[in-house]
């Protein structure tokens, strides 16, 4: 027979050891796969390393992809932290872009110095309404914000492809469903040479460094942590729930909308309904990753961004599908949570009842 | 009484880490006998018996139980179904009933095959009817179990157990949630239930029923049997020595002259989603240097009361005073700022968050306070400052201000929250269920606390099932009984209980 007891004290060596444990278990299942696909697996790991670290251009396009990841995966996390489940980053990431096009393509003339914070400042505010609408819901009548966060999401890409045939179509893209390029002084500066990594990537660092210091440090984090672990204790001791759950949601929808601001001013120049694969709902995987930790968003997006760019780069060289990216970010969450319950439970084999014995 | 022993427990010792549960446990129980389980919070009652019912795995010992020819057999260990299969039923003491299924239903649930298309349920029902006659056990069988007081959800726990054929019936703070008529009717139908040849281990912390009741006392202190007597032997005093290793101070109580009336209600109502939380235009007054105990049984509209003193409930009509201040905003920040302490019945769930530390714990009711914030920052020097001196005015002990406030012990967290509350100086303090679950030790800080702060000059509200505490500490006594209050103009035990019991004009 077997039984799950819960561990008395997780230790910290478990804390920490179990997600990398998990990231590296995942990686070693995504062989299973490869073999499958028929590819010698020592060279497919191998074009996968060379691919996140083997050049400074690898190098660049791995913080390129983790940068939209380490935004969305604060959204995530410090949303999480309160138990506000915003699963709408996805929708928030467009609405940032979408604000960003609509300020950065020409409706403003200014220097760079005045115009990048402008974008910056409309993205955000764009994706914090987006995430501010869902929880006045949440608080005043009750909708459950899974729902309606995940609901949004469609609802706004509807808009947006809207949007992109009307109003923000560009007249010279040649039909395409797509905005005016943001001007050049709206571009936020990349950070090398011929390189795609963008300051974007210093802007979401400094936001998850920020981040963790207000969780910990200020009162704000304190009541988004007392309500997030124990609402009923939090009301009793005078924290306004609602009004806290607001401020994060403001927060979460900013970061998430920041992501889509630094993905059409850092990266693309222009919107299109695909500016983003899925950043929203990895963004999630991310969170859960780092165990809801804003530094830990950093290395886990850091991670999840290498899989990608290394299964994408592996999957040229050896002729696999790309999509096992995809398993092996999948597999990586699985192993983490099976991790994490591993670290919170043990199993225990207990010998059977014998018969009789009553 | 036979000596026919049915119960060997030998040597039992239980660690979780570095806390030793049980050291080296023996525990003999007889043929028919009432066994009183006595010993503070945290000795080691409650693991003691998940391991006799196979909830843990012992580190080391037997346990012994005798089979119906009266053999003893080891009992395989870490095994709930070969506890049950032995013939040991516990009560535990939040029940685990199915509210919306019927008590007939609630008894032989579990006992049936799953599959089977029929359910014979005459022959169930026979034996139920059938101990019920021998026990004097009784519970309407086809009543749903949400319908029925606790008193008779008790009984269907209790017969659940005797269903199964056990004949080592543990309860675990059986008289917590009764009135004290409902007490004494247990405690007859335990006495019909052992001369049937059942025994009995019952786990308490009041002395006076496990005088009144048992046979036999076995008293634990940090894991370990400190001493058995029979009860015949034994008075208050020594058992309370042997519980806590000293006398227990007995607690000072000065007269004091009333002040200014510091809490007024006026029809005051409450429309709650039930009866159970609504009150009906409740007046009352607390003066300063009083403390007035309001008694009842729980489910009466106590939790409307503390709602409506927390700032988590508002009225539906009336007003409500706090030292000449009529409340219009309830919240709780309004009552906190009014200088209402409270101390909440749930202090697990409304008053710690587990997960966040001790020393954060114990400020978090003023956030905006300068003392614990600059500028919207945490000072964590002062916050720790004013843990590390709160733990140690206060006696909080545990693994350290900064561990989380989730692995101190149901008195230490009791402390905890009354550290928060009297170092505000507050005039008014509601006081809910201060002393269920904790042991005796704890449970006189709790009282002392409110008697210094009584004698300070605050008003408390001090509600409570346990008769006895409100009997000792309160200058008045209200009794409340279907979200109506009474004054008691009595201190009669027997009358205050039929009050309770909404027996009397």
């Amino acid at each position: 027979m077997i039984r799950i007891e819960p561990r008395e004290a997780p230790s910290r060596l478990m804390t920490l050891g179990i997600p990398v444990l998990s990231a590296l278990i995942a990686l070693a299942l995504a062989a299973i796969p490869l073999a499958f696909a028929g590819a010698p697996i020592a060279a497919a790991y191998r074009e996968m390393v060379k691919g996140v670290l083997g050049s400074t251009f690898a190098i660049s396009e791995t913080l390129t992809r983790a940068t939209p990841l380490i935004f969305t995966g604060l959204a995530a996390a410090l949303a999480f932290r309160a138990r506000l489940w915003n699963i709408g980053a996805e929708g928030q990431l467009y609405l940032g872009a979408m604000a960003a096009v609509a300020i950065g393509t020409g409706a403003i003339e200014a220097p760079a110095i005045v115009l990048i914070p402008l974008i910056i400042l409309a993205g955000t505010a764009a994706g914090a309404a987006g995430m501010a609408v869902p929880t006045v819901l949440k608080s005043r009548f009750g909708a459950d914000e899974v729902v309606t966060t995940l609901l949004l999401n469609f609802i706004i890409l509807i808009f947006l492809q809207m949007m992109l045939e009307g109003p923000l179509k560009d007249p010279m893209g040649l039909g395409w469903p797509q905005s005016p390029p943001i001007l050049d002084q709206g571009m936020l500066p990349p950070l090398m040479d011929r390189m795609r990594v963008h300051s974007g990537l210093i802007i979401a660092l400094v936001a998850a460094g920020v981040a963790q210091f207000m969780l910990m440090r200020s009162v704000w984090g304190f009541r988004l942590r007392a309500v997030g672990e124990n609402a009923a204790a939090a009301r009793h001791a005078g924290i306004r729930v609602n009004r806290t759950m607001m401020s994060v949601a403001v927060v979460s929808g900013a970061l998430a909308g920041m992501a889509g601001v630094s993905e059409v001013a850092g990266l693309k120049g222009y919107l299109t309904a695909d500016l983003s694969p899925g950043f929203g709902y990895t963004g999630i995987v991310v969170a859960m990753l780092a165990g809801l930790s804003p530094v830990g968003v950093v290395i886990s997006a850091l991670f999840i961004a290498s899989v990608f760019v290394g299964a994408d780069s592996m999957s040229r060289a050896m002729g696999v599908s790309s999509y096992l990216a995809d398993l092996v970010v999948s597999m990586s969450l699985l192993c983490v949570l099976i991790g994490g319950f591993s670290a919170r439970y043990r199993i225990v084999r207990t010998r059977a009842i014998e018969a009789g014995s009553a | 009484m036979t000596q026919k022993q049915v119960l060997s427990l030998k040597g039992l010792s239980k660690r979780f880490g570095p806390v030793v549960a049980n050291d080296g446990v023996d525990l003999a129980l007889y043929e028919g006998e009432v066994l009183a389980l006595l010993g503070e919070n945290g000795a080691g009652k409650t693991t003691l018996m998940n391991m006799l019912f196979g909830h843990y795995m012992p580190d080391a010992g037997t346990i012994e139980v005798a089979d119906a020819e009266g053999v003893l057999h080891p009992l395989p260990l870490g095994h709930p179904q070969a506890a049950l299969a032995a013939g040991i039923g516990m009560v535990h003491q939040h029940f685990t009933l199915a509210e919306t299924l019927s008590a007939l239903d609630n008894i032989v649930l579990g006992t049936e095959p799953l599959f089977r298309l029929r359910r014979d349920r005459a022959a169930a029902r026979a034996k139920i009817e059938r101990i019920m006659r021998h026990t004097g056990l009784t519970a309407q069988l086809d009543v749903p179990v949400g319908r029925m007081s606790v008193g008779e959800r008790q009984r269907v726990e209790i017969l659940k157990a005797l269903y199964r054929d056990a004949r080592i019936l543990v309860l675990d703070e059986p008289t917590a949630v009764l009135t004290p008529q409902e007490a004494d009717t247990l405690f007859d139908n335990i006495g019909a239930m052992t001369r049937q040849g059942l025994s009995v281990i019952f786990i308490s912390h009041k002395l006076r029923e496990v005088l009144a009741f048992s046979h036999r006392i076995a008293v634990l202190r940090h894991g370990v049997k400190v001493g058995e007597i029979a009860t015949g032997d034994a008075d208050e005093r020594v058992i309370a020595r042997m519980m806590v290793g000293a006398d227990t101070p007995e607690t000072p109580r000065e007269t004091l002259e009333i002040g200014p009336p510091v809490l007024t209600l006026e029809n005051v109502s409450v429309v709650g989603r039930s009866k159970r939380d609504s009150l009906a235009a409740v007046s009352l007054t607390v003066h300063r240097h009083e403390i007035l105990g309001i008694a009842g049984v729980s489910g009466n509209g106590q939790s409307a009361l503390a709602g409506l003193l927390s700032g988590l409930t508002r009225p539906s009509s009336g007003r409500m005073v706090v030292d000449h201040i009529e409340i219009t905003r309830f919240q709780p920040r309004t009552m906190i700022r009014e200088g209402v302490g409270r101390i909440p019945e749930d202090r697990h769930r409304d008053g710690i968050v587990g997960a966040m530390s001790v020393a954060e714990n114990m400020v978090i009711e003023r956030l905006d306070d300068p003392e614990v914030q600059k500028r919207g920052l945490l000072r964590r020097d002062a916050i720790s400052a004013n843990a590390d001196r709160l733990a140690a005015d206060y006696d909080v002990r545990g693994p350290g201000v900064n561990a989380p406030a989730r692995l101190l012990s149901g008195g230490n967290i009791q402390k905890l929250i009354l550290a928060r509350v009297f170092e505000q100086n507050p005039k008014l303090i509601l006081a809910n269920q201060p002393t269920r679950g904790l042991d005796l030790g704890a449970s006189a800080e709790v009282a002392r606390r409110l008697l210094e702060a009584r004698a300070r000059g605050a008003g408390i509200v001090l509600i409570s099932e346990d008769l006895d505490e409100v009997l000792s500490l309160a200058d008045r006594i209200m009794v409340i009984h279907d979200g109506a209050l009474r004054e008691a103009r009595t201190r009669d035990r027997e009358e205050i209980g039929l009050m309770m019991a909404g027996e009397m004009a």
